[in-house]
């Protein structure tokens, strides 16, 4: 075991996915000499060449779009998109080209890329820096979509994602960056394994009165608020999605099954977001164990405001205690 | 005509004029002198044809057999010329036009209107013509082009000086898209990345209505000065000349030289597609000036007058033609769209949670339709 940031995790996961396939390519702005401006790409540019880790022009777009040609001809391309509201000048070639390709070409070409994001708010940014856009890209067919919360899951997600065959946008929570936790940099790794390895939720805290539903940089509110409502006489579980596409929503409907009471949060608007998929699909097929309305907890309807708001924008682990009181109450 | 716009004559390469008369180029004329008399009548051969199954799907389309046809008329010689210089090794990146390069490659024309009338997406395998499918949104398979060529230059197979190894891209695309951003950010990559690839962009003068006017102040191929790679302009109804650029610029891309900007001046005969009316966008006058320049007329001429077209060879090309017209048509109409269920097929690679579960309702939704008799109520 090796104690790692979240960073450090996922630059490890990237070595070990380069010297594991000579086909991974790393490619994105600054991510050579630099390291990348969260340097998780640090030191792989020295060990590795210029050749696989690519520094591009600037160009969002353009990475992506000749990352599908380099795929096509049997390359495993690493994305870097620098921050999340940076997205979206690569956002046509993403959704129109990227996740529909192997379906218009009817399988016979596959498209094995993997596009890094940094994602999400909480360290104080300028505008664009704290965006969390991931509802486009579930909404979208064709792209799996994952998000890490903590550093072990960082380094083994990664690789999954990078030995996956389907095109795979991977969040990483930027203000969990820092946070550390022991990684196993020895654990196997079963690349045919890799897509239902990612695909999956996990509970990371058991529970029998309510349920949280959160991912990426929530999951360690939720876990917070748990334990506040354990001292308040309540016994809450977390569950860490880890994938939004495909969502592992059975493992939601069987805990909201024993608890009867959902709650889901996320830092990206509310309205239309990940949580409303959550909560039509509890709605569904647990309808009859809920013993409350199921709430989310999320940003609000709004462009990101500036950081000196973010407090008051951002779900806090006041406004998630307010929504568990609100189920509990039921 | 303004003499520096995007639509002048300056420096436009060309072989062969529009009334069929041979012209030396001291450059390019060299990269023509392979081009026998043997040789032209086979790209006259394909010209014709490809324009054949061009009218009749334009039919099939009018007959409601096709849900829309983008012709290629009148732009034959731009494709069948560049399309001849390329070898079995190079990949082709086209837009959706190019029916003239997917014969050269060996795609039967005869499928790709399975693609127009709606029963699927893609009708050829790309690896299996080294021909790319279709990209409707126009410019984003540029970047497609130069990422692959990128990769065909880290595969090694550029500048080996083996002609029998080493290959480049090639990218059509048309006036419109040299607005895209995509595009300029594909030429960049290339630029940056020494790419092996050949940007050939058919200016057919308009973008369904928008005339090249409302895309450039300046000629396209100045394009290329601006990322700092050749940019040639040639007459893209003359197959000779078409043929002898292209070749120039696969050659020093296949051999490491890096990108090349094509700019082929032609003019859509046709309308944008069979959805396009351009009677309100542009004159008959104008239209009959560019049929006087029709690219298979010149090829006739001057063959003829060769006396190298015999009567019988273009009675035999015509009855060749239409032999795939009326292939097509049948085989058009005897397509049986697959069974409903098989639209799920091919979102993911591996399986997805949600494609399965989607499917399966509908496949229970499907089978509570059949009776007790089992057949469908």
């Amino acid at each position: 075991m090796t104690t790692l940031t979240m960073a450090a995790a996922i630059n490890a996961g990237l070595r070990k996915a380069m010297e594991r396939d000579p086909k991974v390519v790393l490619m994105g702005e600054d991510i050579g000499v630099l390291g990348g401006v969260f340097r998780v790409t640090d030191g792989l540019h020295k060990d590795f060449g210029g050749d696989r880790v690519r520094d591009t022009p600037l160009a969002e777009s353009g990475i992506v779009g000749t990352a599908i040609g380099m795929a096509m001809r049997g390359y495993r391309p690493v994305c870097e998109i620098q921050f999340d509201g940076f997205i979206f000048p690569a956002f046509s070639q993403i959704t129109t080209q990227l996740a529909k390709m192997h379906y218009r070409a009817q399988g016979n070409i596959t498209l094995p890329v993997t596009i890094r994001v940094p994602f999400a708010g909480n360290i104080g940014a300028i505008e664009h820096h704290s965006e969390s856009p991931e509802g486009y890209f579930t909404h979208t067919p064709g792209l799996r979509v994952a998000a890490p919360a903590t550093p072990e899951d960082g380094f083994t997600m990664i690789q999954q994602a990078i030995a996956c065959p389907d095109p795979v946008i991977f969040f990483e929570p930027k203000a969990r960056y820092w946070d550390k936790a022991d990684v196993d940099l020895d654990a196997p790794f079963d690349e045919a394994k890799a897509t239902t390895g990612m695909s999956r939720a996990r509970i990371v805290r058991q529970g029998d009165d309510a349920t949280i539903v959160a991912y990426g940089p929530t999951v360690r509110l939720a876990l917070q608020v748990a334990q506040v409502s354990e001292e308040e006489g309540s016994s809450v579980e977390v569950i860490d999605l880890r994938s939004l596409s495909p969502l592992d929503h059975q493992t939601v409907v069987r805990s909201v099954k024993k608890t009867g009471r959902c709650v889901i949060v996320h830092e990206a608007p509310s309205a239309f977001g990940v949580g409303a998929e959550i909560a039509a699909r509890v709605t569904e097929e647990a309808f009859f164990h809920l013993e409350a309305p199921v709430l989310r907890v999320g940003g609000f309807f709004m462009p990101y405001p500036g950081s000196k708001f973010e407090h008051d924008y951002l779900p806090s682990v006041d406004r998630l205690l307010d929504a568990v009181d609100r189920v509990l109450a039921h | 005509m303004d003499a520096h716009g995007p639509l002048s004559d300056n420096g436009v390469v060309r072989l062969l004029t529009h009334t069929g008369d041979r012209l030396e180029h001291p450059e390019y004329s060299p990269f023509a002198q392979d081009l026998d008399f043997a040789a032209l009548r086979a790209m006259w051969r394909e010209m014709v044809i490809v324009r054949a199954f061009d009218t009749e799907a334009t039919s099939l389309q009018r007959q409601g057999e096709l849900g829309l046809w983008v012709a290629a008329l009148g732009q034959e010689a731009a494709q069948i010329g560049s399309g001849h210089a390329l070898t079995d090794r190079d990949w082709v990146f086209p837009s959706y036009r190019e029916h003239g390069v997917a014969y050269l490659r060996g795609v039967d024309l005869a499928d790709i209107l399975r693609t127009f009338r709606g029963l699927e997406h893609s009708s050829w395998v790309p690896n299996e013509h080294n021909f790319h499918l279709y990209t409707l949104v126009i410019g984003a398979h540029t970047l497609h082009a130069t990422g692959y060529a990128m990769a065909m230059d880290w595969d090694g197979l550029v500048g080996s000086g083996r002609p029998d190894h080493d290959a480049a891209v090639i990218c059509y695309f048309g006036d419109g898209a040299t607005s895209e951003g995509d595009t300029n950010e594909a030429l960049v990559f290339a630029a940056v990345n020494n790419a092996p690839i050949v940007f050939f962009c058919q200016n057919n003068q308009y973008a369904i209505s928008e005339p090249t006017t409302r895309q450039s102040k300046v000629a396209l191929a100045q394009r290329a000065s601006g990322v700092g790679i050749p940019g040639v302009r040639v007459d893209g109804n003359d197959v000779l000349a078409s043929y002898a650029v292209t070749r120039q610029a696969l050659e020093r891309a296949r051999s490491g030289g890096g990108p090349t900007f094509i700019e082929a001046l032609t003019y859509r005969m046709a309308a944008h597609t069979t959805s396009d009316d351009p009677t309100r966008y542009r004159t008959r006058d104008e239209e009959d000036y560019w049929r006087e320049r029709d690219p298979i007329a010149r090829l006739t001429a001057y063959l003829e007058r060769a006396g190298e077209l015999p009567q019988a060879f273009q009675e035999e090309v015509r009855a060749e033609g239409k032999e795939l017209a009326t292939r097509a048509r049948i085989r058009l109409k005897e397509s049986v769209r697959a069974p409903a269920r098989d639209m799920f097929d091919h979102v993911y690679a591996e399986p997805h949670a949600t494609v399965d579960s989607e499917r399966a309702w509908y496949e229970r939704y499907e089978e509570s339709f059949v009776d007790a008799e089992g057949s469908h109520r």
